[in-house]
């Protein structure tokens, strides 16, 4: 599935999330509901961390997490290579907001990776540079 | 209508409002949070005040703002 086709599935399916970005394991953006805020991949590998630190468990591997505040919630989802982030309003419903984050995660995993291309092999006649 | 029963009436009316901002500011300030959940199944939830919290809260408060306007 393509990346911004599985973020707007999720905004179509959860009415609660307001904004939401996948980052590779590098923090590289692989899709984003807001396009024009570059400075959004940065802010959410910052609070990553922030919240590893915070939590003082950076041994054990951070699944999930939800920073509530008055304003609206940020959640965070990671799997073993991507993290997606999402906001939502106040008092939002976390279980079904994780539950669709990880969804959304899932149809990241299951896009289909290109397969490699296989060299044919070279014929003496030079028909290749011809084509 | 007598103007005591008047000023009775403002005077509720104002304490009532004032009343619902303050609960509503103390509710607020009591839902800041941060829930971390790891992938053993532990989980920690640092309450806004914590030292651990408070360079979490501003970052999340600066991505909801951001994502806000």
């Amino acid at each position: 599935m393509d990346g911004a086709q599985a973020l707007s599935d999720l905004t179509e399916i959860s009415s609660q999330i307001r904004a939401a970005i996948v980052l590779d394991a590098d923090g590289s953006t692989l899709a984003s509901t807001l396009d024009d805020r570059p400075e959004l991949a940065e802010a959410v590998q910052e609070l990553l961390a922030a919240v590893k630190r915070a939590a003082g468990n950076e041994e054990g591997e951070l699944a999930q997490a939800e920073i509530a505040t008055g304003d609206g919630s940020v959640f965070l989802v990671r799997d073993e290579q991507r993290t997606i982030a999402a906001t939502t309003g106040p008092e939002p419903t976390v279980g079904l907001v994780f539950y669709d984050l990880k969804s959304c995660l899932r149809a990241f995993a299951a896009k289909p990776k290109p397969r490699p291309r296989t060299r044919k092999p070279k014929s003496g006649n030079g028909s290749d540079a011809a084509a | 209508m007598p103007r005591h029963k008047v000023a009775t009436g403002v005077v509720l009316a104002l304490g009532s409002l004032a009343g619902a901002i303050a609960l509503r500011r103390r509710s607020a300030r009591r839902r800041d949070r941060v829930d971390v959940y790891f992938e053993d199944g532990s989980m920690v939830s640092l309450a806004d005040g914590a030292p651990e919290a408070s360079t979490v809260l501003p970052l999340a408060r600066r991505i909801l703002e951001t994502t806000r306007a």
